[in-house]
C-alpha cells in the first residue's frame, strides 16, 4: 500500500515539473490573450447565451490555428466566461469579476438589460466591449467603447412598425411587451413607427419574460378587435402567445422581433405557428456573405445548426481580433481606434464598420413568415445610414 | 359579459392547477410547519419526464401510440418519479433537520429546489421543451367564450383529484393519523402514530399531486424548461397563504381565487383606470389582495380553524 502510495506521488510530482518545463518552453513565445464574455448560462434564457457563445469559441479557435502575432509572441486567445443570468445587477458584479481578472476586451453581454449598466465599469477599465445588445441606448451613452453585434432596435421596430402598416395594411395595431429593456424598448420604437405611417395603437399591454399565459391579455385585446398584434419579448413567450391566440379565436397575425424568429417559436407554437411574422436583423444564412462556410463550420464544431445569434457572436469576435491584428497589439488602448475604424468582410455582411457610436453602418432587416410550418422569407431591408 | 366569461374560464384553469400544487403547500407545512420551496421543482420534474416521454411515444419512436394513452402512460411515470423525489429529499434533507430551528430546514428547502433544477438542467438542458401537439384543440363556444376540452378536463380532473384528497383525509386512517400529527406531533406519537410513514406519506401525495399538475401545465402551455417551477411554486405558496396555509380547503380556494384575480386583474385593470394602471401591474394586483387578506385576516381566509388542518 504504502509503496504505491509513494510511486504515485513520484509520478505525480515528475509530471508536474515536466509541465511547469513546457509551460516555460511555450511561454518565451506565446502569450495568452483573455477576452471576457458574460450571457445568461442557466436560467430562461440560457439557450441564447449557448448559441452566442458557440459563435465566440468558433472564432478564437479558427484565430488560434493561424499563430496571429501580437506583441511580437504568437497569440493565443482564452474565453472568460461568466453566466450574468440575464440579470441587471449579477451583470454588473461579473462585469467586475471580469475586469478583476485582466482581460484584454469583452465580447457581450447579451441582453441590453445587462449590458447597458456592465458597459460603465467596462468603460472605466477602458475595455474595448462588443456586445449583442439591441437597445438603441447602449451606444449612446457617450462612451468610446461601446459597439454593436447586431442592428439596434430604432432600425429593426421602425421597419418593423412600416411593415405592419404599409404591407400588412394594418390600421389598428395592439402592442404587447414583456417590460425588458429589449422588449419594451422594440416596442417603443414600433409603436413610434406606427404612429408616423398613420397606424392606430389600440391597446399596450404587459407581460413578464418569465410568464407563460397571456389568455387574459389576449382576451382584453380582443374585445378591442386589432388588425395586427406586435409582441416585443422572447420566443419561449410567443410560441405559447400564438398558440393562446389561435385558441381564443383571434384572427390577427402576431409580429415580433428577431427573439421570435428562432426554432424554439415553431416547435413552442406548432400549428399555430403559421401566419406569424418576426423581424429578423440581418439576412438569412444563406443570403450572409459568408453564410454557408460560417454554418458548416459551426456544424461540423458542435453538432447542431447554429442559432439566430452564433453567426453574429462569431462576426463581433473576429471584429475584435482583427483590430488587434491590425494594431500589432492586444493592449486596448493600441487596437480601440483600430476597431472605431474598421472595415472588413465578415461572415454576416461584407460590409462590417462602425459610425462614431459604435452602432453597425449597415443596416439590414429581414421579415420572415411561418408558412407550412417553416420561417420564410418575405422582404429584406438593406440600407447604408451615415 | 362574454369577456367576463371568458377571463373566468382563464382564471379558472389556472386557477386549479395553481389549486394543486398549493395543496402539496399546505399538506406539508400543516404537519411539520416547513414550507417546502422545492415543491415547484418538483411539478417541473413531472412536466419534463412527462414531455420527454410523449415525444419519445408519440413521436414514432417506440410505436406511434393514441394521444391520450401516450398522455395516460407518462403521467403514470411522471407520478412515480415525482413521488420517489418527494420522498428523497423529505427523508435526506428534511427529516435529519426535524428538530433544528425552522430557518435552517427552510435554507435546506432552499437548497434542495436549486439542486433539482441543476439536475434537471443536466439532464434535459437549457432549452425550452415542446409538448408535442397531439391533442386537436377541440373547442366548444359558451355565451360568445371559448372554452377548449383540454381546459374542461384539467378543471374536471383537478376537482376529482382534490374531492379525492378530502375523502383521505376525513374518512381513512392514514387521514385520521396525519390530522392527528397536524395537531400535535409528540402527543400523536405517543397514540402509537408512526410518525415518519405519516410525513412521508404527506410528501408522497403532495408530490403526486404535483406530477399531476405539472403534466397538466405543460399540455396546456405546452412548454416546459428547468427553470418553470419557481414561479409556478410562488403563485401557489401565494395561493395557499391566501387560502390559509395549513388549511386544504384554504389551499383549493385559494388557487381558483388567484387565478380569477390575476386573469380579471390583467383584463380590467387597465380599462377601468383608463391607462393608468396597465396590465403591468397584474402581480401586483395579487398581491395586493394577498396583503389585504392577511391584514385583515392574519391565517388567510380559512386559516384559523386549526381542527381541520391536515
Amino acid at each position: 500500500m504504502h509503496t504505491t502510495t509513494g510511486f504515485k506521488l513520484m509520478a505525480a510530482a515528475a509530471a508536474v515539473a515536466a509541465g511547469l518545463a513546457a509551460g516555460a518552453a511555450q511561454a518565451a513565445d506565446t502569450q495568452t490573450v483573455r477576452l471576457g464574455f458574460a450571457a445568461p448560462l442557466t436560467g430562461p434564457q440560457s439557450h441564447y447565451g449557448e448559441d452566442m457563445k458557440n459563435g465566440l469559441v468558433l472564432a478564437l479557435e479558427e484565430a488560434n490555428a493561424q499563430n496571429i502575432q501580437l506583441d511580437g509572441k504568437t497569440a493565443k486567445f482564452e474565453l472568460v466566461s461568466k453566466d450574468d443570468q440575464a440579470d441587471p445587477r449579477t451583470a454588473v458584479q461579473v462585469a467586475q469579476q471580469i475586469v478583476d481578472e485582466g482581460v484584454d476586451g469583452v465580447l457581450g453581454h447579451f441582453n441590453s438589460g445587462t449590458t447597458i449598466p456592465a458597459s460603465s465599469v467596462y468603460n472605466d477599465a477602458g475595455l474595448p466591449q462588443i456586445a449583442m445588445a439591441t437597445s438603441p441606448e447602449y451606444t449612446q451613452q457617450g462612451y468610446d467603447t461601446t459597439f454593436r453585434m447586431m442592428t439596434s432596435d430604432t432600425q429593426q421596430g421602425s421597419a418593423d412598425g412600416e411593415f405592419i402598416v404599409k404591407e400588412l395594411g394594418a390600421r389598428k395595431i395592439a402592442l404587447i411587451d414583456d417590460r425588458t429593456a429589449y422588449g419594451q424598448g422594440l416596442a417603443d420604437q414600433v409603436a413610434a413607427a406606427v404612429k408616423a405611417n398613420g397606424g392606430e395603437i389600440i391597446a399596450r399591454e404587459y407581460t413578464t419574460d418569465k410568464a407563460n399565459d397571456f389568455t387574459a391579455i389576449l382576451t382584453n385585446i380582443k374585445d378591442k378587435q386589432p388588425d395586427a398584434i406586435f409582441f416585443g419579448g422572447l420566443d419561449a413567450q410567443s410560441g405559447p402567445m400564438r398558440r393562446q391566440m389561435v385558441r381564443l379565436g383571434i384572427k390577427a397575425p402576431l409580429i415580433s422581433g428577431e427573439m421570435t424568429r428562432s426554432d424554439t417559436f415553431l416547435k413552442l407554437a406548432g400549428d399555430a405557428a403559421n401566419g406569424t411574422y418576426a423581424s429578423l436583423a440581418g439576412v438569412p444564412l444563406k443570403q450572409m456573405a459568408a453564410g454557408e462556410k460560417f454554418e458548416q463550420a459551426y456544424k461540423e464544431r458542435f453538432k447542431k445548426d447554429p442559432g439566430v445569434y452564433a453567426p453574429y457572436a462569431y462576426d463581433g469576435a473576429w471584429n475584435m481580433i482583427t483590430a488587434m491584428k491590425e494594431a500589432g497589439s492586444a493592449k486596448p488602448e493600441k487596437y480601440l481606434p483600430k476597431l472605431a475604424s474598421l472595415q472588413r468582410s465578415g461572415a454576416t455582411s461584407s460590409n462590417i464598420a462602425y459610425d462614431k457610436n459604435g452602432d453597425l453602418k449597415e443596416i439590414s432587416v429581414t421579415i420572415y413568415e411561418v408558412k407550412d410550418g417553416k420561417w420564410q422569407m418575405v422582404k429584406t431591408m438593406v440600407s447604408n445610414a451615415k | 359579459m362574454d369577456i367576463l366569461l371568458q377571463q373566468l374560464i382563464n382564471g379558472i384553469t389556472v386557477g386549479s392547477v395553481y389549486a394543486l400544487v398549493a395543496l402539496g403547500y399546505t399538506m406539508v407545512y400543516g404537519i411539520i410547519g416547513l414550507i417546502n420551496f422545492a415543491h415547484g421543482d418538483v411539478v417541473m420534474v413531472g412536466a419534463m419526464i412527462a414531455t420527454t416521454l410523449v415525444v419519445s411515444l408519440v413521436g414514432g419512436g417506440v410505436a406511434s401510440m393514441p394521444a391520450w394513452l401516450a398522455i395516460i402512460v407518462a403521467l403514470l411515470l411522471a407520478i412515480p418519479a415525482c413521488m420517489a423525489l418527494g420522498w428523497i429529499a423529505e427523508r435526506y434533507a428534511y427529516r435529519p433537520l426535524r428538530r433544528a430551528p425552522r430557518l435552517a430546514a427552510l435554507i435546506t428547502a432552499i437548497g434542495v429546489s436549486i439542486i433539482i433544477q441543476n439536475l434537471a438542467m443536466m439532464i434535459w438542458g437549457r432549452n425550452y421543451l415542446s409538448f408535442p401537439h397531439i391533442i386537436q384543440p377541440r373547442i366548444f363556444e359558451i355565451g360568445g367564450a371559448r372554452i377548449s376540452l383540454l381546459q374542461i378536463i384539467i378543471i374536471l380532473a383537478a376537482t376529482a383529484i382534490m374531492a379525492g384528497l378530502l375523502l383521505v383525509v376525513h374518512r381513512t386512517r392514514l387521514g385520521t393519523a396525519m390530522r392527528a400529527t397536524a395537531q400535535n406531533r409528540e402527543v400523536a406519537g405517543l397514540m402509537g402514530v408512526n410518525i415518519n410513514t405519516v410525513i412521508s406519506a404527506a410528501f408522497l401525495i403532495g408530490s403526486a399531486l404535483a406530477a399531476v399538475a405539472g403534466v397538466m401545465v405543460t399540455t396546456y402551455y405546452g412548454v416546459a424548461q428547468y427553470t418553470m417551477g419557481f414561479m409556478l411554486g410562488l403563485k401557489a405558496f401565494t395561493a395557499a397563504v391566501l387560502g390559509g396555509i395549513g388549511n386544504l380547503g384554504g389551499a383549493m380556494l385559494g388557487g381558483l381565487l388567484l387565478g380569477i384575480i390575476e386573469s380579471l386583474g390583467a383584463g380590467y385593470i387597465g380599462d377601468l383606470t383608463n391607462g393608468v394602471f396597465g396590465s403591468n401591474y397584474q402581480d401586483v394586483f395579487s398581491f395586493i389582495v394577498l396583503i389585504l387578506v392577511l391584514v385583515f385576516r392574519p391565517s388567510g381566509l380559512l386559516g384559523e380553524r386549526v381542527g381541520d388542518r391536515a
